[in-house]
């Protein structure tokens, strides 16, 4: 038995120690916005945030995360009230197919609270975890470039 | 992707730990970062019948500076080798060859000791702690030896340490010399097709001291020392250069890959080298 918190509930779940996180977030928590697309380490798509890291699920077993804080893209938004990433991935065609885009947002959060106001080299230095098919990154840099402005002001005018 | 199944161990000190090793010997393998061994499990290329993680171990974390004496937990990961200011300041070359390592993810959770550990030629951590004349402790039941960095690694996946020890931690001396960890990949978190750690001191307008080693450029990390001998004493002008990676040239011996063939990784080593000697000098 594996006790975490998924996205601030406290979940607990059974699972042979081989099964990898992404499975059990996927198919024993119904957390599919990760997901799966190499087997190599390489891709991002299943980053999720663990105890204030990005880490790619899909390498790291659910025995590892025992007792852990875990934040997925659920986590982060609802279809109603929208992320400032999630609605600015929106806003600047940040996705096409959609696949690689749980984890990019995700990973982008966590890049974000590291540094709040990256330069559009540290964005792409800071994404590079996370390869996409369909848009050839520009207006995923968009994206969390005009989040992080969007942040940033917020910040600035609740001070 | 499917890993076969195993039995997880989650000791919570070097004795437990080293307790499974000792019960489970070749069957058991420690769990780290888990990002060289975890995918090698996915395709079954690794067999680990017993899996110890080593997270809980508060022993193996943390990066102390005492005096001119850096000590590296085997635990700290390369996302905290980055972002420590005194260890930047004690070292700055580490930073700068973590920051070619891997990607965010990759070094969120990867650690130092893991890097070291593994074996894998393409490891950048291994030459760089051979340049740096590292020494890694092993912790076993028969107690702690200690291992120069330049002694450790035997061929691909073999080294110094046995299967029933765990390397703890990294030592080395501060260093003010003139660094540089000159990479070639074909794109971000690929192992190097040639990399090269240099670390130069001056005395006066001569280089007093020089120390360059090379990753993934034979079965396991090349410290030159013909190169080194090549540039001390000199100025470190064009020809010294040329005479220090015609000499480093001559301790390597890569294989042809997907990264090149030979030739083409003769003629990449050349050229990394030769920035890396210039530009550790260029901060002399």
């Amino acid at each position: 038995m594996i006790t975490m918190t998924v996205n601030g509930e406290k979940k607990e779940v059974l699972a042979e120690p081989r099964e990898l996180l992404i499975y059990v977030l996927r198919e024993k928590m119904g957390m599919t916005g990760p997901h799966v697309g190499c087997e190599t380490s390489h891709c991002g798509a299943c980053t999720v945030e663990i105890d204030g890291k990005s880490v790619k699920s899909c390498t790291m077993f659910a025995a590892q995360a025992q007792g852990a804080e875990i934040t997925t893209i659920e986590g982060l938004g609802s279809p109603d009230s929208l992320h400032v990433l999630q609605e600015s991935f929106k806003e600047h065609h940040g996705l096409q197919c959609g696949y690689c885009t749980p984890g990019m947002i995700t990973r982008a959060h966590r890049l974000l609270q590291a540094n709040p106001n990256p330069t559009e080299e540290e964005v792409r230095f800071g994404i590079a975890g996370n390869i996409c098919r369909c848009t050839g990154y520009q207006n995923i840099v968009k994206s969390i470039l005009s989040a992080a402005a969007e942040l940033n002001a917020a910040k600035e005018a609740a001070q | 992707m499917i890993p076969a199944a195993f039995e997880y161990h989650r000791p919570s000190d070097i004795a437990g730990a080293l307790s499974v090793l000792a019960e489970h010997g070749d069957e058991a393998r420690v769990l780290a970062g888990g990002h060289s061994l975890i995918p090698m499990m996915k395709l079954r290329m690794a067999d680990v019948p017993h899996l110890i993680d080593l997270q809980d171990i508060a022993d193996l974390k943390g990066i102390t500076i005492d005096g001119d004496t850096v000590t590296l937990g085997a635990m700290t990961t390369q996302h905290e080798l980055i972002a420590d200011e005194a260890l930047f300041a004690a070292c700055p070359i580490i930073r700068e060859a973590a920051l070619q390592i891997a990607d965010p993810q990759v070094r969120y959770m990867g650690t130092i000791g893991g890097n070291v550990a593994n074996g894998d030629p393409g490891n950048d951590m291994p030459g760089l702690m051979q340049c740096l004349d590292a020494r890694f402790t092993l912790v076993g039941a028969d107690g702690t030896r200690s291992v120069a960095a330049r002694d450790f690694y035997e061929s691909a996946y073999m080294t110094e340490r046995d299967d029933e020890e765990i390397l703890t931690q990294i030592t080395f001396s501060a260093t003010g010399a003139g660094y540089a960890y000159e990479k070639q990949k074909r794109k971000i978190g690929d192992y190097a097709t040639a990399a090269c750690a240099a670390l130069i001191t001056k005395d006066g307008d001569k280089v007093a001291t020089a120390a360059i080693a090379m990753t993934n450029l034979s079965d396991i990390p090349v410290l030159s020392e013909a190169a080194a001998a090549a540039l001390v004493g000199t100025s470190c002008d064009a020809d010294a250069v040329k005479a220090a990676v015609a000499a480093a040239l001559e301790d390597i011996d890569p294989t042809e890959d997907n990264r090149g063939p030979v030739a083409f990784k003769m003629h990449v080593a050349g050229i990394i080298i030769s920035r890396a000697i210039t530009r550790a000098w260029s901060g002399a």
